[in-house]
């Protein structure tokens, strides 16, 4: 294996800095709205489906399903798999498919979270489940 | 309230260079500025309005500073910027200004260089934190498209091959074109992979240079010299993730662009005799097309195969300059020079080898931004008047 890639820490605001410090306790946290009662990711004060104020953080499964991916090939970085995959709560997320066979991921494969270290909160990652 | 017929294009240039290490960008945006201006018979002191976008240097300001506009004129400017297609979108907002009597003779340019110096970086919004370390580029965020595209609707890279083979067969007869060879599905397959599905050959060049263009009321382009070509409908529209509800990565903001000046222009696909459609990837034509109504969702693949868009042979011409995927895509952003080649094809001025016979109506749509992240559509339904 290459040597682990770094990541720059999140630059983090009051709207989001529940989600990083919840990240830091390894806890995966998305936003649902209790008004309309829709989930969100990225995390928001105001739902923006219905913009109703009254939003509440959730802990996700971290359960997730690859939506789409594409693996990047010509990269000064080496080859990474971009992808969207959604949770098992319903929102769809950007992230990197990781610590696997990059070239065996697969639309509608199984994913679960892993955490990635940065110099502050630890950014989500998915892997195969 | 119609923006239909109220706005002409009087004035098109685009720049012939490529590579220009030998030149600022604002020099670019002077040079292209002034052959436009010429190629209206205007002079600089006529513009009384002024569209750029995020590659002018220093936005507004500096721009009609740098370029000596005459500011006791000029009474309508625009900055709006959503990257490629923000110049199809000054093309709108220029007909709606020039409607509301904010501005009679409009100058929207663009330049850069991207080959020779760095891109500026793109801005970032309140996602930063959650998607900045992803990595997205425009090929991977172009290849999750594909590649959902291909799952959904069988889509394949022969498919969408055909529209670099389409693109190369009109740039051989551009002298200007960076790309002049003429290629193969078999070539384009045999290019080297870059982020899956996308080959090489699937992706745009990467060119220095810029386009400009000179709008104006029907009365003044009456007086001019030039065939009149007139815009007879404007849509745009934004898509994006929108907190990861219901994500289809299979389509565009076209889907709502396109209807919105197609409706306005009282034309429909059918009608369209010549199409400039942004090709930043192949991938992006093939959704563009869906989107349009040029055919159903999921069955552009079909749509483009066996020379489908190559002028002469197939039923809908396009990007008759090579486009960008073989001719110029100055600073990343196509927008313009779709818009240029529209204009050449009413006027009657493209190379005779790729010239849509009796061209009455043109489309010229485009995207900007990532259409796999968050992304801009513009559409403008252009006429021979």
């Amino acid at each position: 294996m290459s040597e682990a890639k770094k990541y720059n820490a999140p630059v983090t605001n009051p709207e989001t800095a529940p989600f990083w410090e919840a990240a830091k306790a390894g806890k995966f946290m998305i936003k649902r709205c209790t008004t309309c009662g829709e989930a969100h990711y990225f995390p928001r004060a105001i739902c923006p489906f219905c913009f109703s104020d009254k939003t509440v953080w959730e802990e996700s499964s971290g359960e997730a399903t690859v939506y789409t991916y594409s693996l990047m090939r010509k990269s000064p970085t080496g080859p990474y798999a971009i992808a969207y995959v959604t949770l098992k709560e319903g929102p769809s997320l950007q992230t990197n498919i990781v610590d696997c066979d990059l070239e065996q991921v697969k639309i509608g494969q199984k994913v679960k979270l892993v955490w990635k270290p940065t110099d502050g909160a630890p950014l989500p990652f998915f892997t195969p489940a | 309230m119609t923006i239909k017929g109220k706005a002409y294009i009087a004035g098109i240039y685009e720049h012939p260079t490529r590579h220009a290490p030998d030149k600022s960008t604002a020099q670019l945006h002077a040079e292209v500025a002034k052959g436009a201006i010429e190629d209206a018979g205007l002079t600089k002191d006529d513009i009384d309005g002024y569209f750029c976008a995020g590659d002018a240097p220093g936005g507004l300001w500096p721009m009609v500073d740098y370029l000596g506009l005459n500011t006791k004129k000029l009474r309508h400017v625009d900055s709006t910027e959503t990257g490629g297609c923000s110049y199809l979108i000054h093309l709108g907002h220029a007909a709606e200004a020039i409607a509301a009597g904010k501005c009679s003779v409009a100058l929207v340019t663009l330049a850069g260089k991207p080959r020779t110096g760095p891109m500026p970086p793109r801005a970032s919004g309140a996602e930063a934190d959650f998607e900045s370390a992803y990595g997205a580029t425009t090929h991977n965020a172009y290849g999750m498209c594909a590649m959902r595209h291909m799952h959904d609707y069988g889509t394949t890279s022969e498919q969408l091959a055909w529209i670099k083979v389409a693109a190369s067969h009109h740039a051989q007869y551009n002298p200007h074109a960076m790309l002049k060879e003429v290629v193969t599905v078999e070539d384009v397959l045999n290019s080297p992979m870059i982020s899956d599905p996308l080959h090489r050959m699937d992706c745009c060049v990467v060119t220095d240079g810029g386009g400009a263009m000179i709008v104006t009321t029907p009365e003044i382009a009456k007086s001019l010299k030039k065939p009149l070509v007139r815009l007879i409908g404007h849509g745009e529209a934004m898509k994006g993730p929108r907190g990861g509800k219901d994500l289809d990565l299979t389509y565009s903001a076209g889907v709502w662009s396109g209807p919105r000046a197609f409706e306005e222009a009282g034309v429909t696909p059918k009608d369209i005799k010549y199409a400039s459609i942004y090709d930043s990837f192949t991938i992006t034509v093939l959704m563009q097309l869906e989107d349009l109504g040029f055919c159903k969702k999921g069955e552009g693949g079909k749509f483009v195969a066996d020379g489908n868009l190559i002028s002469g042979v197939g039923k809908l011409p396009f990007n008759t300059d090579g486009g960008g995927l073989c001719s110029n895509h100055p600073v990343n952003r196509g927008g313009m020079t779709k818009i240029l080649e529209a204009v050449r094809q009413l006027r009657g001025e493209a190379h005779p080898k790729v010239q849509v016979k009796n061209c009455d109506l043109a489309i010229a749509h485009g995207t900007g931004g990532l259409l796999g992240v968050r992304h801009a559509a513009s559409t403008c339904i252009l006429e021979r008047a």
